[in-house]
């Protein structure tokens, strides 16, 4: 086994789960709700990035600002349908988690309808894939841009939230919302960035997988849904840094249990993961003690 | 029946809304307890595969591969509970979809996993075709005789001891403990009869597809059993089931719109959660949802 092989794919890979699981505990952290159709809006942004590349002509690098923001308006409704109403009554927080499967169960099949179901794919020579020479590892240009764009992604997503007037509001309402809408931060306004800025970056991973890849159903979220779902508990529910840590560690496993022959066993040895830590510290990996425990 | 057939209501999809609504209790038992699990259709997977491989491989009666479904079923809920039921609301659901992901898969690998360690060529589950073949043995007096003995079973529950601590458990688990409720006890014990009947529900559904296989049983099935209860409402017994036969129902009513059935299912089951909160079987909230309908009266 050639082990700086599989850490190479570990890294890329993991960096695609990381933006995606971000989106994930970004809206778990502020809201305390767990939106199950980011998967659908990660499959949205995907489409959306090919789209503007097959039928509109842009070329590839313009499909992920596209995307992103084309998510982040699809993440913005689905709030408000979804999960706004549900709020404003009370309602416990299992029904939002249901009304997020309806939405995406909604959304998957709209997508079957606009898109078809065929696998499609960024037009040929579009994505460099030859691998580039003189390096000990197999590793693609557009590896590399995507281990890159991503990078750059969740370091101005920290940034935003550990600096900006924005982010500390953010962090307000997810401490206490009642406080927060006391002290005059207009909660609903931050929820909707908050859903906006967790579907761009969903957009954002929907393209770099796309562009990885290069096969799109509308069925390529649900697998990522349920890896998604395990990095963010790995990471601690809600904790930000958590699900950057939390991806790469998941596709390490996921890459080196593939490498040792065990491919028939890989989600096996997520899911049992995903059990054992939920089991032992449910907070997560790098969690603090919650005082409602799990 | 003829006008149930022309609107594609046919006898096989008649026996699918049964199962559905058996289904529908079983997740009715964990969410009446408060227990929000989602592992009932990796208890389906253990059920349908034991009860196929009693009636096809052993060659045993089709009553014999029904109760040896519901058995194993309910042998696995017992280590799974034991542990998992410590938890609460989303972290349950997330371990229980690991479950069902994790069952999931062991089916796919039984046979080269058992033969290595038999060390003999093992070929029971079929790996990712499944089990092809199956004799199409269930008949619907089977199903309507299993929902009948099932729903009568629990609305005896209700009015027992036991329910009662069920609905405590539900309501506040502290105060339940304080008042003397086995907390433990009593959710391990809703979480094995819950189990106990999609284990029974998934042998006699084998029994009726002709083939079973483990992509079947995943999370989108877990999904739609969940959808079934809240569809019709967990106010009372009759909410899941209502729901099972609806949410059967209603793709084949919509065949004429086929291409839009998903898009309808979707939005039925969004819609149904943000405003019909209380589910189908719900005088209540239907009447609150028709006073926001006819809006505010002129004099108030």
């Amino acid at each position: 086994m050639n082990v700086t092989q599989q850490l190479v794919n570990a890294i890329w890979l993991g960096s695609v789960y990381s933006l995606f699981a971000l989106g994930y505990a970004l809206v778990f952290s502020v809201l305390g709700v767990l939106n199950l159709a980011h998967s659908a809006v990660f499959m949205w942004g995907a489409f959306i990035g090919l789209i503007s590349v097959i039928q509109f002509g842009l070329p590839v690098w313009m499909a992920l600002p596209v995307a992103m923001v084309g998510a982040g308006v699809i993440a913005v409704l689905l709030e408000r349908v979804a999960f706004a109403p549900l709020r404003a009554r009370g309602a416990p927080r299992i029904s939002q988690l249901i009304s997020s499967i309806g939405a995406s169960i909604f959304l998957v099949s709209l997508a079957q309808l606009v898109f078809g179901t065929q696998p499609q794919r960024f037009p040929f020579g579009s994505i460099p894939t030859d691998a580039i020479e003189g390096l000990p590892f197999r590793v693609t240009p557009i590896q590399i841009i995507i281990l890159v764009i991503a990078v750059v992604l969740m370091a101005l997503l920290n940034l935003m939230v550990q600096r900006t007037r924005l982010g500390q509001r953010m962090r307000a309402v997810a401490f206490n919302q009642r406080t927060a809408g006391l002290l005059g931060i207009n909660v609903g306004g931050i929820y909707l960035s908050t859903f906006f800025l967790a579907g761009a970056l969903a957009g954002a991973a929907g393209v770099l997988y796309g562009l990885a890849f290069n096969s799109m159903t509308p069925f390529i979220g649900d697998a990522i849904a349920l890896k998604g779902l395990t990095v963010i508990v790995l990471g601690g529910l809600g904790n930000i840094q958590g699900a950057l840590v939390g991806g790469f560690v998941v596709a390490g496993l996921e890459v080196f249990s593939i490498a040792a022959g065990g491919s028939n066993y890989r989600d096996a040895i997520v899911f049992t993961l995903l059990f054992l830590i939920l089991l032992v510290r449910p907070q997560g990996l790098l969690g603090r003690k919650e005082i409602t425990r799990a | 029946m003829d006008i149930l057939r022309s609107i594609g209501i046919t006898e096989p999809v008649i026996q699918f809304m049964l199962v559905n609504a058996i289904l529908g209790l079983s997740i009715y038992l964990t969410l009446y307890t408060g227990m929000f699990s989602l592992a009932n259709a990796g208890f389906m997977a253990v059920g349908a595969f034991t009860g196929v491989i009693l009636t096809q491989e052993a060659g045993l009666p089709l009553g014999i591969g029904v109760l040896g479904g519901m058995a194993l079923a309910g042998l696995v809920a017992i280590p799974i509970g034991l542990p998992v039921l410590r938890l609460h609301d989303i972290y349950l659901a997330i371990a229980t979809i690991g479950f069902g992901e994790v069952v999931r898969i062991l089916i796919l690998n039984f046979d080269p996993l058992m033969s290595s360690i038999t060390g003999q060529t093992v070929a029971l589950t079929g790996g990712a075709l499944g089990i092809k073949g199956i004799p199409k043995i269930a008949e619907t007096w089977h199903l309507l005789l299993f929902l009948g003995i099932a729903a009568y079973c629990i609305a005896r529950l209700h009015r027992s001891r036991f329910g009662r601590a069920m609905a405590a458990v539900r309501q506040d688990e502290r105060v339940a403990a304080n008042m003397g409720v086995n907390v433990v006890y009593v959710k391990n014990v809703v979480f094995i009869l819950s189990a106990i009947l999609a284990g029974g529900a998934g042998a006699l559904s084998g029994h009726l597809t002709r083939i079973i296989s483990p992509d079947g049983y995943g999370f989108d099935q877990a999904v739609q059993i969940l959808a079934f209860a809240v569809l019709g409402g967990t106010g009372s017994i009759a909410g899941p089931i209502v729901g099972g036969i609806v949410l059967t129902g209603l793709p084949e009513v919509l065949r004429f719109a086929s291409q839009y059935r998903g898009v309808i299912n979707g939005l039925v089951l969004l819609l149904m959660i943000v405003y019909v909160p209380g589910g189908l079987v719900n005088p209540v909230g239907w009447a609150r949802l028709w006073r926001r309908l006819r809006g505010p009266t002129p004099d108030a």
